[in-house]
């Protein structure tokens, strides 16, 4: 799914992967791709990440991990890296989920009671993001589905999600909610609606397999 | 004419801050973090401070020892993902929490320092971090109202800096620097080099000396300010 999801990262455009599965999706990019990759500690044009021996110990991304700089790339302070995501130059963001619900709400940032680090950057990268896919496992570690009618978890923001990409299939997210777009290999449509619980639209066409 | 020379030892500078202060921390993650000017405020002793930084850093490190010797009690951050110790710390009531989403943390910096009130923002509508805050109309639009955030003292990390308090800064280590270097009282730069005016070239200095009140030049890093082995 991660190799599925790079596809969607179009030539020219500028790009946040958040922390997780996302950070991933960079390593289905071949390496003269043309895209510009930003992290929220200030930095456009992140380049290959490197091992602690190679390591520039003042250069990481928003995740910690020890990155490198390309022909091109920029510094910038905290407020320019977000005056950039909120004016709307992000062309396209991909986070991770706890639940996506069936009119796009998103929640990724707390499970009351159990995990509460704060939010960081995530609602505004999910909020202002021109195009806001999430990459997740179909369900969580108990089976249960990520992709809901509603969120029952504290909200990340409102409507935001246009695409899910999970181990099982690729869904839209439109006016009508879930919409079955791809299927992965070996996974049939039953089993897609068997692991979602909201409803979810299967076109009559056959479906594209990844 | 010349201009003032501001350099000052660590403790001399550090020796300012008061009980109950609100005190600012550049950095995210490990870079920009003031490791040394942070152990000097440990030392120092000051108690029942608030802290304003992205993070918490990770155990053991940075904010950590300022949490672990008891002196915070409120922290205004974004994130604590990397310090269980500072969720623990959280989670037990033993200090209170004050989550921004990041980049409105960075604007009410901002705006402290460029002498406003505060701004309206969007973000966070619909969400819990919405709760309690002040809503506006504006242009058919809804609003946020988010206060500009000031501080008694802004710590901060620079790689070069002169005896004016010009700073450089390098790589991602810039982060909340340059905005907390305009949005405290009292505002005191650690650098790796410390130079003589001019000895930064006049197009490569990212905050004016105006705005630092002290600057302290560090000796050799710790290794707080490593490569982190994880």
């Amino acid at each position: 799914m991660v190799a599925r999801a790079a596809r969607e990262i179009l030539p020219g455009m500028v790009v946040n992967l958040g922390i997780g599965l996302p950070t991933k999706v960079v390593n289905h990019l071949a390496p003269d791709y043309p895209v510009c990759l930003h992290t929220e500690n200030g930095l456009t044009g992140i380049g290959p990440t490197l091992p602690t021996d190679q390591a520039d110990r003042n250069l990481i991304d928003a995740g910690g991990a020890y990155v490198s700089t390309i022909p091109g790339s920029a510094f910038f302070d905290s407020a320019t890296s977000f005056a950039l995501v909120r004016s709307g130059r992000l062309d396209l963001t991909m986070l991770g989920a706890f639940e996506v619900a069936a009119n796009g709400d998103l929640a990724n940032w707390k499970i009351p009671g159990k995990f509460s680090p704060g939010v960081g950057g995530g609602i505004e990268l999910a909020q202002k993001a021109r195009r806001v896919a999430v990459l997740t496992t179909h369900t969580d570690r108990a089976g249960n589905s990520k992709l809901k009618e509603y969120c029952t978890l504290p909200l990340t923001a409102q409507a935001c999600v246009a695409r899910i990409f999970t181990d099982m299939a690729v869904i839209d997210v439109g006016p009508d909610g879930f919409n079955l777009v791809e299927i992965a290999q070996d996974v049939s449509v039953a089993d897609v609606i068997d692991a979602t619980d909201a409803p979810l639209h299967v076109p009559d066409t056959q479906l594209p397999i990844f | 004419m010349k201009l003032p020379d501001k350099q000052s030892s660590v403790e001399a500078a550090i020796a300012h801050v008061k009980d109950g202060d609100t005190v600012m921390l550049g950095g995210f993650g490990v870079p920009g973090t003031p490791f040394t000017l942070i152990h000097a405020l440990v030392r120092h002793g000051a108690c029942n401070l608030t802290i304003v930084k992205n993070d918490a850093n990770e155990p053991n490190m940075g904010v950590d020892h300022l949490l672990q010797s008891g002196l915070v009690s409120r922290l205004i951050t974004t994130h604590l993902g990397l310090n269980a110790h500072a969720i623990e710390l959280m989670n037990s009531g033993q200090i209170k929490v004050e989550f921004n989403a990041q980049g409105i943390l960075a604007e009410r910096i901002r705006a402290g320092g460029a002498g406003l009130g505060g701004f309206l923002s969007d973000i966070g509508i619909g969400t819990e971090l919405a709760e309690g805050k002040q809503v506006l109309e504006q242009d058919g639009k809804t609003y946020l109202v988010e206060p500009a955030l000031r501080a008694n003292f802004a710590l901060l990390h620079a790689a070069r800096a002169d005896r004016f308090g010009n700073l450089a800064y390098v790589a991602t280590a810039r982060n909340f620097n340059p905005l907390m270097a305009m949005a405290a009282d009292c505002v005191i730069a650690e650098a790796e080099t410390v130079l003589p005016p001019g000895g930064l070239a006049p197009d490569d200095i990212h905050t004016t000396g105006v705005f630092v009140d002290h600057v302290a030049a560090l000796g050799a890093l710790s290794k707080e300010y490593a490569v982190v082995q994880r």
